[in-house]
């Protein structure tokens, strides 16, 4: 696995669009050759395509959250490379072509929730009038503006949420990154943020990647589910889910269940290799 | 996929379109509309919690109010017990003959050394012999030289200061290596460098475009004691945002700077307003005690000397001079205090203390 990977320019970009992740024999190891050394990921290859919603999920260690921080090159790679839009994660970086969403909402306190979601606005040193036009804009695809001069500490937990992905999406970037967003909400919030972000994802077409460890929440919201393992971590299954359009029904759908079960299988096989 | 280029650059028109649309108001209603009439769950939650928030507010409001008369039955209390410690003292006095042991026991409270609540009242508002002004007045001159001084050497220390804690932010190297002589600055008494400080002002600080003036001198000694907790809590305010949110502003790329300045310097104001309270009120301390080093004409601290020295003639004053400068300790506290209401607390965020 240590071999050189192909090229990403040279990977099968059918129609010329370069795919939006590329990932291509990548490990990452924590402390190396010290007594603490941990094996984090291993062998990792993936590809994302443009508007796809893929979900990593796998157990606590399993190296998805540092997967995706491998993506937004908020921590680097030990072997192998990444490139997002056919550049290094680097690269991407600094051209903002993507944008993360935590699992902690990780609002400004002393920000305004329209102000908040001018942050990245402002760091990339847009106008006043028109960081007001596209936070006010942004408030409404996450049907907030009633709440626009209140402050987070005034917001439930949800709603910081969706302030969060409000934030995240106000530059419009291609790819959105979300580490257990939903991960701190109770089940009934949870759900009905999941809806709201496929309409948000239907309505931009945005590439989504998600990690959690929540088996229904990566069948329901995505198109693909990879499955990964730990010690170390690396991909053990990649599991395609066809649900078309989702909605409430959905959740009740047989073809559903058949997704939760062979990704439970999948995620159990995993482990016990 | 093929299509995938041709749908990014409908991004922008499907988010306008969202947001134009009608249909998207239809779940955020006006605020003033009943709370169970609103469908989405995060939204109908949303309402309850602002109305706690109200609640919440209003309560404190009612616990100011509260604590402002508690303040001023305190201070009455204090008079009655000072009163009382005095009147104790003179029955012990005039029976000192019957028993002289308890009589030499008790610290004296004749007039001369604990002066009446009512004769210093009035000694606040007597005009002292040549002077042709109340005594009031000519403290209240002298608080606000001294006030000066404190001011210029609090500003000094806060720029200082804080400059110190983000140079010390930069690496944790350099901040395992200095701050141990930050606190090591502060065990040399303030009695012992303020002379010094004094004689270089007069001597050496010829290069500067204007004239040097003793008071600068009594200023830089403020700062002295100002810049330290200044740096100390900086440091912590600066180092404060969780790790999440750096590594969001690492997300968009953000430089240093506006990570400083939007991140850090905002996350660490309401420690830097903790620093700032104990600041300013030290630097009234470092004023006085400066003053009376450096011999400085005018300021509180002179005036607490002259009246110290010619305390027989009208011990009142003293106490007069000296609750000047408590009063003023009070005021600057309560100055930084409002900056901080309105700075930080009416955001939400808690104080730290």
């Amino acid at each position: 696995m240590n071999d050189a990977g192909p090229q990403p320019e040279s990977d099968g970009a059918a129609g010329g669009a370069p795919a939006a992740v590329e990932v291509v024999g990548v490990s990452k190891v924590f402390n190396p050759g010290r007594s603490n050394e941990i094996k984090a990921l291993t062998g990792i290859d993936l590809r994302i395509d443009p508007g796809e919603f893929v979900t990593l999920i796998g157990p606590s260690g399993c190296g998805k959250s540092t997967l995706l921080r491998l993506i937004a090159a908020l921590t680097g790679v030990s072997e192998g490379t990444v490139s997002v839009n056919g550049k290094t994660a680097d690269q991407a970086r600094l051209d903002r072509d993507y944008s993360m969403v935590f699992q902690r909402a990780g609002l400004f306190d002393w920000r305004n929730v329209s102000r908040n979601i001018e942050l990245p606005l402002e760091l990339m040193g847009w106008k006043a009038a028109e960081r007001r036009e596209r936070s006010a804009e942004m408030l409404d695809l996450v049907k907030l503006s009633e709440f626009a001069r209140h402050h987070p500490a005034e917001l439930s937990g949800g709603m910081q949420q969706r302030v969060a992905i409000a934030r995240a999406m106000s530059f419009h970037p291609q790819l959105l990154l979300m580490d257990e967003p939903f991960g701190a909400l109770d089940e009934m919030t949870r759900e009905h943020m999941q809806n709201e972000l496929l309409r948000i994802w239907a309505e931009t077409q945005i590439t989504v990647i998600f990690v959690t460890h929540s088996i229904s929440e990566a069948v329901f919201l995505s198109t693909r589910v990879v499955v990964m393992s730990p010690r170390p971590g690396r991909i053990s299954a990649v599991i395609d889910v066809d649900l078309g359009e989702r909605n409430e029904a959905t959740r009740d759908d047989p073809a559903y269940f058949s997704c939760v079960t062979a990704v439970r299988d999948a995620l159990r096989d995993g482990g016990e290799s | 996929m093929a299509s995938a280029s041709s749908r990014r650059s409908e991004t922008d028109r499907s988010i306008v379109q969202a947001a134009t649309a009608p249909e998207s108001h239809s779940s955020a209603p006006s605020l003033a509309s009943d709370p169970s009439a609103i469908d989405d769950p995060i939204v109908r939650e949303q309402f309850i919690r602002l109305q706690a928030a109200r609640e919440r507010r209003r309560a404190r409001t009612r616990s100011t109010v509260r604590q402002a008369i508690v303040l001023v039955a305190f201070l009455m209390l204090l008079c009655v017990a000072y009163t009382a410690y005095k009147a104790v003292g003179a029955a012990i006095d005039d029976a000192q003959s019957e028993w002289p042991l308890i009589g030499s026991f008790l610290p004296e409270s004749g007039d001369l050394k604990m002066p009446p609540v009512l004769d210093i009242v009035s000694g606040i508002f007597a005009e002292p012999r040549g002077a042709g002004e109340p005594f009031w007045s000519i403290v209240g001159k002298e608080a606000a030289f001294t006030l000066r001084e404190a001011a210029v050497g609090f500003a000094i220390g806060v720029v200082v200061g804080l400059g110190i804690a983000i140079v010390l932010t930069t690496s944790g190297r350099l901040e395992r290596a200095l701050v141990p002589h930050v606190i090591a600055s502060q065990t040399i008494p303030l009695i012992a460098i303020a002379p010094i400080i004094v004689i270089w002002g007069r001597k050496s600080f010829d290069f500067l475009p204007f004239e040097w003036q003793d008071w600068m001198s009594v200023s830089i000694i403020a700062t002295y004691l100002t810049f330290f907790p200044v740096t100390i809590n900086g440091l912590r305010g600066l180092q404060s945002p969780r790790p999440e949110n750096l590594e969001l502003m690492d997300s968009y790329a953000a430089r240093w700077g506006q990570t400083l300045w939007r991140l850090r310097l905002p996350a660490s104001l309401p420690y830097l307003f903790a620093a700032f309270k104990i600041a300013a009120t030290a630097s009234v301390v470092g004023a006085i005690v400066g003053e009376i080093s450096a011999g400085v004409k005018g300021g509180l601290g002179r005036r607490v000397l002259l009246e110290a020295q010619r305390y027989t003639t009208g011990p009142e004053r003293l106490y007069v001079a000296v609750l000047g400068a408590a009063a003023l300790g009070i005021f600057v506290f309560a100055v930084i205090s409002s900056f901080e209401y309105v700075l930080v607390r009416r955001k939400g965020q808690e104080a730290v203390t």
